[in-house]
């Protein structure tokens, strides 16, 4: 039974996208509890008590940001999801919009119920052409089953869902720059107050939800909270799908308990290395999250208090695995060059110092830094943090800065050697 | 002046007003659809009037094309193959894919083959890391896992899809 509540099949080729198929499987059971048997204030009371935290990257608790909603009674209301999933090693809401599209909307249709929420818009990146029309599809065969429409269920609620394209920019999934684009603008993030919860689309109080934080909602309202909470650790609560990329034999995603050992995933799950092959470095959570060494690496478990003891963060569950062929130097330009592009350019520390991380990281690469560069990435990347209006700055100066902190000896060696030592063995970038 | 945009894609656009508590939440939407209508690009023309649809001015439409990756304001070719070369995929390999794919269609990024059939270009992570390299033709459905030995089945299959466009075209002409 627990089994099929999860996120994904646990042999992981199945699907449920059809609406048949989902509900043989309990689907929007939950929905029907729900709308028919509890309070709102029941249901908020429940994903609250559940422990469920945000897994779009910040890990925040998903009942809170929901009790932050004004009790003014003021209306329309919005449920904004963020389809956006452009952090770079993420791929598991892809998972979600492919093989089980109606738990996203049985999740946004609760969360809908919970919140008074009169419409929520899906804002799915561009370039996601299957799980567009998967999801389009899924959500068509929910509204002529009545999940979606007028008096839902007989609850007396109207909801609707829609599913809205970005075109191609990472900061669309900022919550606010999602917002400006949604409404149809450049995905500039807006400065902070008023929060979304408040003033969010169109100026109406908003609730902005990842897809995978959503489409866990249901399983927690039809088994409980203390079902979910006994899954993980104390301030982890639950599954989540980790993305395992690079140079792994099994690439690709796991469900699994937050918590589980790191080296786990790689090397049981994922099936390890190349054979012969040793680990270099590990990206635990996205390329915005601090970089590990393989000593670090083999020591963590995936969840949000130890990551963030060893100096971390648990940001998407996305791990780039590396071993002992790549030259790190790379990897932090190829960072470094994401950002620089991706930087909206509202702010000068943004702008500028993604662009100067970029080129310094280039030069160390080139064999033309100096051991005062390496100084100068610290300095610039320190001057990034904490003074933008959206955290992209951080991420870069997190992303990048930390491969020079942590493999100082490999920067050093380009610039005592004049070039990389890899040349010829790594990966280009 | 005879409008450029053609009464169907109007009427697309226009279906998915009710949707939004405003008209210039379909702007991303209208210019996709755009972009479907002219081969992958928004041609200039098209600007003040998909403004006045919506009623925005030329220059909202224009700093909104300018900003995303995916829409064009210069032509492209009727296939827009790109590669994503963000770190995972280069950990598998997607630079030397992307050079041999320059070599074997002779073009570089910013470039059309004088055909106008193919254009190549980089892109940032697609969200399929985990099946890396990743490549994406205009804007349909993944290319995954795929190495430099696949890259002329490929281009034969696109090759073969245009020629089949081409004489569907010449009959209906
Ligand atoms: C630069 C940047 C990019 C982000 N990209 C995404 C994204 O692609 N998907 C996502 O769900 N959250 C993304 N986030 C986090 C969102 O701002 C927001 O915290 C999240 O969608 C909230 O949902 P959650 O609480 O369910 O995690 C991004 C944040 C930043 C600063
Ligand atoms: S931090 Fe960077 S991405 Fe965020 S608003 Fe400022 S310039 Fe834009
Ligand atoms: S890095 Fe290429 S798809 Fe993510």
């Amino acid at each position: 039974m627990t089994e099929e509540l999860r996120l994904l099949l646990p042999s992981g080729d199945e699907n449920w996208s059809s609406l048949a198929d989902y509900e043989s499987n309990d689907g929007y059971a939950a929905a029907k509890k729900a709308l028919q048997s509890m309070k709102p204030e029941d249901v908020l009371e429940e994903v609250k008590a559940s422990g469920l935290r945000g897994r779009g990257g910040a890990g925040f608790s998903t009942g809170m940001k929901w009790s932050f909603l004004p009790k003014d009674g003021r209306r329309p209301r919005y449920i904004a999801c963020n389809a956006d999933e452009s952090e770079p090693g993420t791929f598991k809401d892809r998972q979600i919009l492919e093989r089980n599209p109606h738990k996203l909307i049985e999740g946004l249709l609760i969360a809908a119920w919970a919140n008074t929420i009169d419409a929520a818009y899906v804002y799915m990146r561009g370039e996601y052409r299957g799980p567009y029309e998967n999801l389009v599809t899924a959500v068509d065969e929910a509204r002529a089953a009545g999940y979606l429409g007028k008096n839902i269920l007989g609850s007396g609620m109207d909801f609707d869902v829609y599913v809205h394209r970005g075109a191609g920019a990472y900061i669309c999934g900022e919550e606010t720059g999602l917002m400006e684009s949604l409404e149809g603008r450049k995905g500039q993030p807006r400065k902070r107050p008023p929060f979304p919860a408040v003033s969010g689309l169109w100026k109406q109080p908003t609730v902005i939800n990842n897809v995978e934080s959503m489409a866990h909602v249901p399983h927690i309202v039809l088994k409980g909270s203390e079902w979910f909470k006994a899954i993980g650790k104390e301030k982890s609560t639950g599954t989540t799908i980790f993305g395992v990329s690079g140079q792994v034999m099994k690439p690709g995603t796991y469900e699994l308990p937050l918590g589980v050992p790191l080296r786990e995933i790689i090397f049981e799950h994922a099936g390890g290395l190349r054979p012969g092959r040793s680990l270099k470095a590990v990206i635990p959570g996205g390329v915005s999250m601090p970089v590990l060494t393989a000593d670090m690496a083999m020591e963590v478990d995936m969840d949000h208090d130890t990551l963030q003891k060893a100096g971390t963060l648990l940001g998407t569950g996305a791990i780039i695995v590396m071993d002992d062929t790549s030259c790190v130097v790379r990897a932090a330009i190829a960072i470094a060059r994401f950002f620089r592009h991706e930087s909206c350019g509202q702010c000068t520390q943004c702008r500028e110092g993604t662009g100067w991380l970029h080129k310094l990281m280039k030069s160390v690469e080139a064999g033309t830094a100096t051991l005062e560069d390496l100084d100068t990435i610290d300095e610039i990347t320190s001057f990034m943090e904490g003074h933008t209006i959206c955290a992209l700055s951080d991420a870069a100066a997190w992303g990048s800065g930390w491969f020079v902190r942590r493999f100082r000896s490999d920067f050093e060696a380009h610039v005592h050697q004049g070039g990389c030592p890899f040349e010829g063995t790594s990966f280009e970038i | 002046m005879a409008p450029v945009l053609p009464e169907a894609l109007r009427e697309r656009i226009v279906a998915e007003f009710p949707k939004y508590p405003e008209k210039r939440a379909v702007l991303l939407t209208a210019l996709h659809f755009t972009q479907e209508t002219f081969e992958g690009w928004i041609p200039k023309e098209t600007v003040p009037e998909i403004a006045a649809l919506l009623e925005l001015e030329p220059i909202e439409v224009w700093e909104v094309v300018y900003f995303y990756a995916m829409f064009n304001s210069e032509p492209v070719g009727r296939c827009h193959v790109r590669v994503c070369t963000n770190l995972s995929c280069c950990l598998r390999g997607a630079r030397p894919l992307m050079r041999r794919l320059e070599e074997l269609l002779g073009v570089r990024p910013g470039e059309v083959t004088e055909d106008g059939r193919f254009s190549v270009g980089e892109v940032e992570c697609l969200g399929s890391c985990g099946t890396a390299p990743v490549v994406q033709i205009n804007n349909e459905v993944y290319r995954e896992n795929v190495g430099i030995d696949d890259l002329p089945g490929l281009l034969d299959e696109l090759r073969q899809r245009l020629d089949a466009r081409d004489a569907e075209g010449e009959s209906e002409g």
